[in-house]
């Protein structure tokens, strides 16, 4: 699959607060959660972001609660892939059991800013920021967990281990 | 040769070693969900095409967050998980008998040594002060474990943290977790294991020590675990489940090589300590503290809500006021928690003091309801996590300590350390 969009890129340490404050997990619809994605430290992010749109960020991404209302809301922003330093340990299941895509690829993020175009070829874990001409990939992920990415998250995959889904 | 964690997950996964690194399918002996994370597992659960969870006596739902409902779309969620668990006969706590999730389960046995416990909840790593392995995920994981008994994992290495000495006056164990936390970073156990141990840790009561497991996910680890000793035996034993018995498997780490690190400490050099905003890591002793006014005290969470915290609080509360510019909310952690309280006089002095005593709640300490801050205040707490804007306004401030910080403060108006030599409040007898 090749993802293409724009850049929004944000520091360290970006938590679940930040992403989703618990004060709207009162619903757990994705429209309803995505109203309020990133509310905490970029206010605008919801008026700027465009399907396909990239979160590009450096370590710890997605740190402090298990709430999956955090990847639900960044994916429902349209949001295509995340790409990071590294990840908070919860988040990275949660994000790969709802289907969005994490990459984690520290030369990738040093080397774009905000608003930069990059193109994604998720089979290869190849980047390539057309703004700037670079191209770099990431970390593969292990084999046991392509098994859950490529039925695409972990329901469909269950449903497979459960032989078709009877009980 | 392995570490406690790695003993039981090959335990779980029927397998004689593991290795850290390892992928595998481990089974599970408690799945844990609440008000917030529950709702997202039903739905997901049902995408599945299985009409029955894989064990009832093994799913538990308690509402906690917005418990009592804060507003109707809480109450929707609520009635989500109540009518969920009924139609399946889960072990399912309603509010009145309940509490917050992470008090609740130690004390109603039914999580216990040597177990896998997996919860959709971040602070499930609470159950580590048992001697289990015990960890949060999100929704999905836990619909799916809630069909299949089972859930996979990535074995993490295990970092061994020691406490040589003695404890000083006041010190617990949220400011020994807060030091680790100020010491290696919010990442700095990432994807481990952490293992307490050493004189200090021995001699610590079992409220203290989860409240030390429990925190283990404020420095980005998958779970936090004690060896089993005499004061976890005699807490299984004093918390028995209503049917059947708790198993009492204790593992022990062959050797410090099994490790992938190992970190000591000096416990006399540990004062109480303070997280100043806007990560659990950024501590300070509280001499160091400063002159910072606060408008707000939370005594209360899965992390500091037990009968030892509300007694250390009482202690230092007992025959004083509550500062004339400050809220002082204090939110024992289950139903027992605040009859023990009610019964030994704590509640009437938090009360005489001019202190809010809540029902059992997750509440303020995420910013739901019960003590939501404005934008400019501050509240010191001894909740676990002090993010910008986890505790409302994305301009207001919170301040982690453990509840004699939180007490003193309270009493003083600004962040003060206790005075004075405790009594025996920290040597609690279990109930």
């Amino acid at each position: 699959m090749i993802l293409q969009g724009k850049v929004h890129k944000y520091g360290a340490d970006v938590d679940t607060d930040a992403i989703i404050p618990a004060r709207y997990l009162n619903v757990s619809e994705p429209a309803l959660l995505a109203e309020h994605c990133m509310e905490h430290i970029d206010p605008e992010f919801r008026q700027r972001v465009s399907k396909g749109d990239i979160i590009v960020a450096t370590s710890n991404f997605g740190c402090g609660s298990s709430r999956e209302h955090a990847p639900i809301a960044i994916a429902a922003c349209g949001v295509s892939c995340v790409i990071a330093h590294s990840f908070a340990r919860i988040f990275f299941r949660n994000a790969i059991d709802i289907g969005l895509p994490l990459l984690e690829c520290p030369e990738a993020v040093d080397a774009c800013e905000a608003g930069d175009t990059l193109e994604i070829d998720l089979a290869r874990g190849e980047i390539s920021n057309r703004t700037r001409g670079t191209t770099c990939t990431a970390k593969p992920y292990p084999e046991f967990m392509t098994g859950i990415i490529d039925a695409g998250g972990l329901i469909p995959y269950t449903r497979r281990r459960l032989g078709g889904g009877h009980a | 040769m392995a570490t406690i964690a790695e003993k039981i997950l090959a335990a779980h996964a029927g397998r004689e070693t593991i290795s850290p690194g390892d992928f595998a399918n481990v089974s599970v002996d408690v799945v844990l969900a609440n008000d917030i994370t529950g709702p997202i597992s039903i739905r997901e659960f049902h995408k599945l095409g299985v009409s029955r969870v894989f064990d009832p006596e093994k799913v538990v739902m308690v509402p906690d967050h917005f418990i009592p409902n804060k507003d109707i779309a809480s109450a929707i969620q609520a009635k989500a998980l109540r009518d969920f668990s009924r139609e399946q006969g889960l072990v399912y706590f309603e509010t009145g008998r309940a509490g917050i999730e992470h008090v609740l389960l130690p004390e109603q046995g039914l999580v216990g040594p040597g177990q896998v416990v997996i919860g959709a909840d971040s602070h499930t790593c609470t159950y580590g002060a048992l001697g289990a392995f015990s960890t949060g995920m999100g929704s999905t994981d836990i619909a799916a474990a809630m069909a299949t008994g089972d859930i996979w994992m990535k074995v993490p290495a295990t970092i061994k943290f020691v406490f040589h000495g003695q404890l000083r006056p006041w010190v617990g164990g949220k400011d020994l977790i807060l030091h680790i936390i100020g010491d290696i970073g919010i990442d700095g156990a990432l994807y481990a294991a952490m293992e307490f141990h050493g004189d200090a840790i021995a001699s610590l009561n079992m409220d203290g020590r989860f409240t030390m497991a429990n925190m283990a996910i404020e420095a980005g680890a998958k779970a936090g675990i004690f060896p089993v000793d005499a004061a976890t035996e005699a807490y299984v034993v004093a918390h028995p489940p209503k049917s059947g018995a708790r198993p009492m498997l204790s593992y022990t780490t062959d050797s410090d090589s099994d490790y992938s690190r190992v970190i000591e400490y000096d416990a006399g050099d540990i004062e109480p300590n303070v997280a100043f905003p806007h990560l659990p890591s950024n501590v300070k002793p509280v001499s160091q503290a400063g002159t910072v006014p606060i408008d707000q005290v939370v005594i209360g969470s899965c992390t500091n809500g037990r009968l030892g915290d509300l007694r250390i609080a009482a202690e230092i509360i007992r025959g004083q006021t509550i500062h004339p510019d400050v809220r002082c909310i204090v939110i024992p952690g289950s139903q027992r928690v605040y009859g023990d309280a009610l019964d030994e006089g704590l509640l009437r002095v938090f009360l005489d003091a001019g202190a809010v005593v809540s029902t059992p709640t997750c509440g303020p300490c995420l910013g739901g309801y019960m003590g939501v801050l404005a934008p400019g205040e501050r509240c010191l707490s001894t909740t676990n996590r002090n993010f910008v804007g986890r505790m409302g306004s994305p301009q207001s401030e919170v301040y982690l300590a453990g509840p004699a910080v939180a007490a003193a403060s309270a009493i003083a108006g600004r962040i003060a350390g206790p005075t004075g030599q405790p009594s025996n409040t920290q040597e609690v007898t279990e109930r």
